[in-house]
């Protein structure tokens, strides 16, 4: 043991706009189980892609060097050659193609084009023997569970002759006896085979659990590697080293102004949309004031986004119950138009998939929640249109030409501002912001969160999920935490730490664990 | 703003109106000038008038996001067998007859539409279900036999030409010179009141010049008809349609919607757009223009026949691709789609006039066709290809 497998040396990365990675370091030794922590967003996924040859050689700067050699990935395959295995969050299975169908595909057991299916069905067999998999190779993926999937996963990596398994949050949809066996499979897999694992988990305990060593990234740096030997792993330790950062200057003061009770939601409870068994919002209850900014913390699928598209005219989810009151008024809101005109925003997470007509202009970006501002009858006055496009490019400081800019074209915090300034435009009384400063870099997050002060002094609502703990600080005059679709805590301004919101985070989704 | 636009982009937004342009230049001197002789020009008119039509109608799906209905030549039989039989065979009143095959229309619109937009089924599934579904219908209602003539009535209606033979020539000339007219005062007039409500102005000689180029390609339209029969019936027709659409699309809250929809269907159920009246919507409106088409096509024909139609959708579906319209939604014009019909419709007559055979214009149009829909999306690319970007990083 004890040899260097792998070493990545200050890789930075940069997208337009943003920087995601900056000289982020990360020595792994052969038969070691190393696991990545840090915050959403701060770059653990971008380092793996990096890794694996997703963003190809050229595209960062910096070294890899693996088993010796540096490394020049152009594409996934080129790194899978020498071993290298990614499975990401989103299992990449085909739920119509048989287990052994899957784990051959893009590696088939083939001559000169033809399939060996004789071979194929008994090295399945074999692999899954291996992870502990007792199922027929022959079963479609669809007809079996999520937990079950993840094992094909990785019985598929062995079948690529894996040495270096990468794993991103590979128990975030697990229940705990699913991932308990996931763990303990790593473990085997490093002992039996001298398998070295890289692993990216939210869960503490978990890490705790299996890793060796643990490397912390923060803000797209690494800020430090704790050793399992040397005693330094424990839970306070880690989330002391993800969260430690200075605050100041990074957010805009405000004097909180708070009025009387803008909405309020009771016993709020949602089911998925097509798993309907499964729960995703369960008996929420939140309150929202006037000239308020209230977080909702939470990692991710903790079903923040869940509440408030369900919220928004029942966007997400069925078998919806519970009570939505707005000014103390009990409101039932069937659909979005009916949500936008009772004087609700929801601005979306994920504004490429969501929130923006990337082919359109910035002007019918901007007004189309509330057309009906801008014309009559059914028929749009361009002219009014034009204008208040450009009232609104002007005063969220959008930068473009002019409002026929096509939105795709513009960069990513520009085009925040845009959906920002959409739904300002929609005069909503209570804004509901899904992680509003997504992939935008420093100065647009603070332009951003100068625009939710404003908001607010005017005497508005705004809900805004977040999973980046300092910004909740920053801004939220209230803060809940959410946990796997239940609200588990509340803090004011004044009692609100990052280690007591990841704290309760962690206890919750521990207690989950054990149900 | 618009000051700013270098060459390329001009050239780019105005492309395929180039191409038409040089199609007849050349479609002129390769046929001696035949293509541009006031009967030609006519007869194009009249000849592709209901392409034009379904390629509006066409259009308004495709923007729902790249969604197409191949239903719309069967729809066309039907709806001319329909008004074959009611007029011929059973002697029904003309225009109470042509107002019930425009219901027909609409019918197979809420058909259509109701599977698409509420059941969710694939509109190509539905569309080619459709195919079989109104072509077979044709044939019932034929039994296989094309029924002819109509009466006056119902040519006058579509085929005739506006006017009586004297005042036919200074009805056209009139009307032209009006369009002229107005077209060019409509533009000042914007021009005033944008300056008086203080917007932005794009540069007077671009006003002038577009006033220019398009009040000269009207006045010499209307001309070169008043030289043979003066202003064609379905003309009327055709420019109700491509004014009434233009205005939908570009000036409309539906018009909007629909455009939201191809261009990301999710954006638009969050901004409270409802996706699925929509959708709707656009099938039923082009199972109505399939019917308008229907009917202009069987007076054409003078006759019902049960193979009229055939691959008029592909012809309608091609138009909208050539003039720019994104096979996945959210972008197109009304006046790309009449572009792209006026090249396949110019291409199709010159050629014929050439004397080249049909085998060789069906190469001709196919490869036009792929051309302009590969010029698009190349431009459009810029460095997104994957190798070239790649090729990039290595420099």
């Amino acid at each position: 043991m004890a040899k260097t497998l792998l070493e990545m040396r200050s890789i930075t990365k940069e997208f337009p706009g943003v920087k995601a990675l900056s000289n982020v370091n990360l020595v792994v030794e052969e038969g070691e189980i190393h696991a990545i922590c840090g915050e959403n967003g701060a770059g653990k996924s971008t380092l793996m892609k990096v890794l694996s040859g997703i963003h190809p050689y050229g595209s960062y700067e910096g070294q890899i060097i693996y088993d010796g050699k540096e490394c020049r990935h152009q594409t996934i395959k080129d790194s899978e050659k020498l071993g290298i295995v990614i499975i990401h969050q989103e299992l990449a299975l085909v739920p119509y193609l048989s287990i052994a169908e899957n784990m051959f595909l893009g590696n088939e057991r083939a001559r000169r084009g033809v399939i060996d299916w004789d071979e194929t069905y008994a090295r399945a067999a074999q692999y899954l023997q291996v992870v502990g998999l007792h199922e027929n190779p022959n079963t479609l993926i669809k007809d079996i569970g999520v937990g079950k999937q993840q094992l094909v996963e990785i019985a598929k990596a062995l079948a690529k002759d894996v040495r270096l398994l990468i794993l991103d949050e590979p128990t975030s949809s697990l229940n705990e006896q699913d991932a308990q066996n996931l763990l303990d499979l790593l473990l085997r897999l490093r002992k039996e085979k001298n398998i070295t694992s890289i692993i990216i988990s939210h869960k503490l305990n978990e890490i705790a659990y299996v890793a060796d060593k643990i490397t912390i990234i923060r803000d797209g740096s690494t800020i430090e590697t704790l050793d399992k030997n040397a005693g330094e792993i424990s839970e306070p330790r880690i989330i002391k080293g993800m969260v430690g950062r200075d605050l100041t200057n990074r957010f805009p003061p405000r004097q909180p102004k708070v009025g009387e009770v803008s909405m309020e939601v009771k016993n709020w409870t949602v089911y998925h949309p097509l798993y309907t068994e499964r729960k995703v919002v369960d008996d929420v209850s939140i309150t929202l004031r006037k000239g308020e900014v209230v977080g909702v913390a939470g990692l991710i699928g903790a079903g923040r986004t869940e509440l408030c598209k369900s919220v928004f005219g029942r966007a997400y989810g069925t078998k919806i119950s519970g009570q939505l009151l707005i000014d103390g008024k009990e409101v039932y809101l069937s659909s979005v138009s009916e949500a936008i005109q009772a004087g609700l925003a929801y601005i979306t997470e994920d504004r490429k998939g969501d929130g923006l007509v990337l082919s359109d202009s910035i002007k019918h970006n901007t007004t189309l929640a509330r057309l009906d501002f801008v014309s009559e009858r059914g028929v749009v006055d361009v002219d009014k249109e034009y204008q208040a496009a450009d009232e609104y490019k002007k005063k969220l400081g959008v930068k473009a030409p002019s409002v026929e800019q096509v939105v795709g074209n513009l960069s990513g915090g520009n085009q925040q501002k845009v959906l920002i300034g959409k739904w300002m435009f929609a005069q909503p009384d209570i804004m509901m912001l899904d992680e509003p400063t997504r992939g935008i870099d420093v100065n647009a997050k603070y332009e951003i969160y100068c625009i939710i002060n404003d908001l607010v002094a005017q005497g508005k609502s705004v809900l805004m999920v977040s999973s980046e703990l300092p910004e909740i600080l920053g801004m939220c005059d209230r803060t809940y935490v959410m946990c796997e679709g239940r609200i588990v805590g509340e803090f004011t301004r004044e009692e609100a730490t990052q280690e007591k919101i990841m704290d309760r985070i962690m206890q919750a989704s521990k207690g989950e664990i054990g149900k | 703003m618009n000051k700013k636009l270098s060459v390329t982009q001009l050239l780019k937004q105005y492309m395929m109106l180039i191409v038409l342009v040089a199609i007849i230049v050349l479609g002129t001197i390769l046929t001696g000038g035949i293509l541009i002789k006031p009967m030609n020009v006519s007869n194009l008119i009249n000849q592709n008038a209901y392409i034009v039509i379904l390629a509006v109608g066409m259009l308004l799906c495709i923007l729902t996001g790249g969604n197409i209905d191949l239903a719309v030549g069967s729809t066309v039989a039907l709806i001319g067998a329909c008004a074959g039989t009611f007029i011929i065979t059973w002697g029904w009143n003309t225009y109470l007859s042509v107002i019930l095959c425009l219901l027909i229309g609409i019918l197979i619109g809420f058909w259509q539409g109701f599977w698409i937009a509420y059941v969710r089924i694939p509109a190509f599934i539905v569309t080619l279900s459709g195919q079989l579904v109104f072509r077979g219908l044709t044939l019932m209602i034929l039994k296989g036999l094309t029924i002819s003539p109509f009466p006056d009535s119902y040519m006058l209606l579509t085929t005739g030409f506006i006017g009586t033979a004297d005042s036919r020539k200074t009805i056209c000339l009139v009307v032209g010179i009006l369009m002229a007219v107005v077209y060019v005062a409509l533009q000042f007039y914007n021009r005033i009141n944008r300056k008086k409500k203080g917007y932005e102005l794009e540069s007077i000689v671009s006003t002038v010049l577009r006033s220019v180029v398009i009040a000269a390609a009207v006045l010499w339209l209307f001309y070169t008809l008043s030289r043979y029969r003066g202003i064609p019936t379905v003309f009327i027709t055709l420019a109700i349609v491509l004014l009434v659409y233009s205005f939908i699309t570009s000036k409309t809250v539906m018009g909007r919607h629909l455009y939201a929809i191809g261009g990301n269907e999710k954006a638009a159920q969050l901004s409270g757009v409802n996706t699925n009246r929509m959708l709707f919507l656009a099938y039923v409106n082009m199972s109505f223009l399939a019917a308008v088409a229907g009917i202009t096509f069987s007076a054409r024909l003078n006759g019902a026949s049960p193979q009229a139609g055939q691959s008029f959708e592909l012809d309608a579906i091609g138009s909208c691709y050539i003039g720019g319209a994104s096979a996945y939604g959210g972008v197109g014009t009304v006046g790309g789609a009449l572009i792209g019909a006026l090249i396949m419709g110019v291409l199709n007559n010159a050629m014929s006039i050439l004397g080249i055979s049909q085998d060789a214009q069906q190469v001709v149009k196919g490869l036009v066709l792929l051309a302009a829909v590969a010029f698009d999306v190349i431009s459009k690319q810029k460095v997104q290809i994957p190798f070239l970007s790649r090729i990039g990083h290595k420099k």
